[in-house]
């Protein structure tokens, strides 16, 4: 059953030194608030995975969090490049993380896979691609009914997911709905799960919009629900606010330099608490 | 005489490859603006499908992002990540492909990973996302971006994402895979795959660009068809439409 509590205890709680680690949400619904009280809290040693690290993961790299990222395109998306995680992986800058590239097809399957509780998942992928002769989680496995070549990578299954989304119940039940991304394979195939929310509502079932095929995820698979108003910016809440695409602009420019880099983490995130950052 | 520009003449090439009724998969960027400009001319019952999940998509300005909320708000439908990888790419629901590259080799190979060693890399690129899998389960793909050295080199760095193999022989006994790239369509010309070695050969120069150009910007000793074809010239409804198209989106995102 999903306990309500702070940004700063959830993260506490669930969030070990070394852990494997999940924030998900696919453009949208990314877990900034989350992701900045990780580097508040200075958690160390990493495994951090997200199809797409955006942002948030080249905070965390920059703020020295990672010690492996697991991503399928490290991207600024619309813009260019993530420096913190260029640095990292071409200079070593703050410290050398260890680096493991899937593609999207692979890593939505993998997530798939962990919520159905299977070791692996199955795909007709990397064909032809050099991928698998860089990461030694990518294997082919023969379909024992038709003989035919497919792609195997192991399920993820992280200690500890996080993901954004729009509102939850008094009972923990959770909505999410626009871009849904893997939000639900990442919550059902980790250990424990954070949920943040922008609102709580008194019961879901009994909101106008609400309908028989509402995405929900049931307050009972979830371990923790945060209020983390405006949690997901720059990134957007669908129904909310917008995605600051002028921010994700300016970020080239931040994270370009590591001073600059430094000095904006020191000003926004360290000496933001979590209260500014919306937690209730 | 309509005044236009070389990347006009690329956007407008490409969006003339897609036929009403097809089936896209987009890829962010020059593929996106091109697969919008054909659905707003010649092909407004074009299935517009972006990674994100967006399915049958409408977007009213270019999206900056692959998940911008304008592709979820103007589409059919917006299912999960897995499903659109696993039901609408792999299941075969997808006709075309629509891609843009940082590095392509004659073979059509795509780079998307890095410049370099592995694992020394000068240059550090964004990845595969989605490319790997759209290039050998769609239908066959098409390929935009613009023409220089540094991206068109004799063999690529890194294959992320197959084009035709090292040795153009990439495809070939594989089940369930498709045709791949069909086309490449840049700000100089038009190729395709040689029939036999799957080399790509220019089949069409865009007005005013002559043979020297291409191979100028070419890093291969490039081949062109023996009937080689001039480019139609952008109509001036096209670039009309293509103008208003990106005046709206650059208003929106200087907006937001």
């Amino acid at each position: 059953m999903a306990e309500f509590l702070s940004l700063h205890d959830a993260v506490a709680r669930y969030v070990d030194d070394g852990a494997t680690v999940a924030m998900e949400g696919f453009t949208h619904l990314i877990p900034f608030a989350a992701g900045h009280e990780v580097v508040r809290q200075k958690k160390r040693d990493l495994t951090l995975i997200r199809m797409t690290p955006d942002l948030i993961y080249d905070q965390l790299i920059g703020a020295g969090c990672a010690k492996k990222v697991i991503f399928s395109w490290g991207g600024n998306p619309g813009v260019g490049s993530l420096h913190r995680l260029r640095d990292a992986v071409e200079k070593g800058w703050p410290h050398k993380i260890e680096i493991l590239e899937h593609s999207h097809a692979a890593m939505a399957c993998a997530f798939e896979a962990g919520a159905a509780g299977l070791p692996l998942a199955v795909l007709r992928g990397y064909v032809g691609s050099e991928l698998p002769n860089v990461n030694d989680q990518i294997k082919f496995i023969e379909c024992p009914f038709t003989g035919e070549r497919l792609a195997a990578v192991p399920s993820v299954r992280p200690d500890v997911s996080i993901v954004h989304a729009q509102k939850a119940d008094r009972k923990g039940n959770v909505l999410v709905e626009g871009i849904v991304g893997v939000q639900k394979e990442a919550v059902l195939a980790a250990r424990h799960s954070i949920v943040t929310v922008e609102e709580i509502v008194d019961d879901l079932t009994t909101q106008p919009d609400y309908h028989p095929n509402t995405c929900i995820i049931p307050g009972w698979a979830i371990s923790a629900v945060v209020v983390a108003v405006k949690g997901a910016y720059p990134s957007y809440t669908h129904g909310y606010y917008d995605r600051d695409n002028r921010f994700y602009k300016e970020w080239d420019v931040i994270a370009r330099d590591r001073d600059t880099f430094t000095a904006w983490l020191d000003a926004n995130v360290y000496n933001a608490s979590s209260s500014a950052e919306g937690d209730a | 005489m309509t005044d236009y520009t070389s990347g006009e003449m690329m956007t407008v090439t490409a969006a003339r490859a897609l036929e009403n009724g097809m089936t896209c998969f987009v890829g962010i960027g020059l593929p996106s603006e091109a697969a919008n400009l054909a659905r707003l001319t010649h092909a407004p019952d074009v299935v517009l499908i972006y990674e994100s999940g967006t399915l049958q998509t409408k977007p009213e300005v270019l999206p900056l992002s692959i998940g911008d909320g304008e592709l979820c708000e103007s589409a059919l439908t917006t299912v999960a990540v897995p499903e659109m990888f696993r039901y609408w790419l792999q299941g075969g629901k997808v006709n075309v492909g629509f891609l843009g590259t940082a590095q392509i080799d004659r073979f059509a190979n795509l780079n998307t990973t890095l410049i370099g060693d592995y694992h020394d890399p000068k240059v550090r690129l964004p990845g595969g996302g989605g490319a790997p899998e759209i290039a050998t389960n769609a239908g066959e793909v098409f390929i935009t971006l613009k023409h220089s050295k540094r991206a068109f080199v004799k063999d690529v760095d890194f294959v992320t994402t197959l084009g035709f193999g090292r040795d153009g022989k990439g495809r070939d006994g594989v089940p369930n895979i498709g045709k791949g790239p069909t086309r490449v369509i840049t700000d100089l010309c038009v190729m395709k795959p040689d029939p036999e070695t799957k080399e790509l050969t220019v089949v069409s120069l865009h007005p005013g660009v002559s043979r020297d150009d291409v191979i100028e910007a070419t890093g291969w000793d490039i081949r062109f068809a023996k009937q080689l074809e001039s480019t139609a010239m952008p109509e001036a409804h096209e670039l009309d439409i293509l103008r208003e198209l990106k005046a709206r989106t650059d208003r929106k995102h200087a907006g937001a």
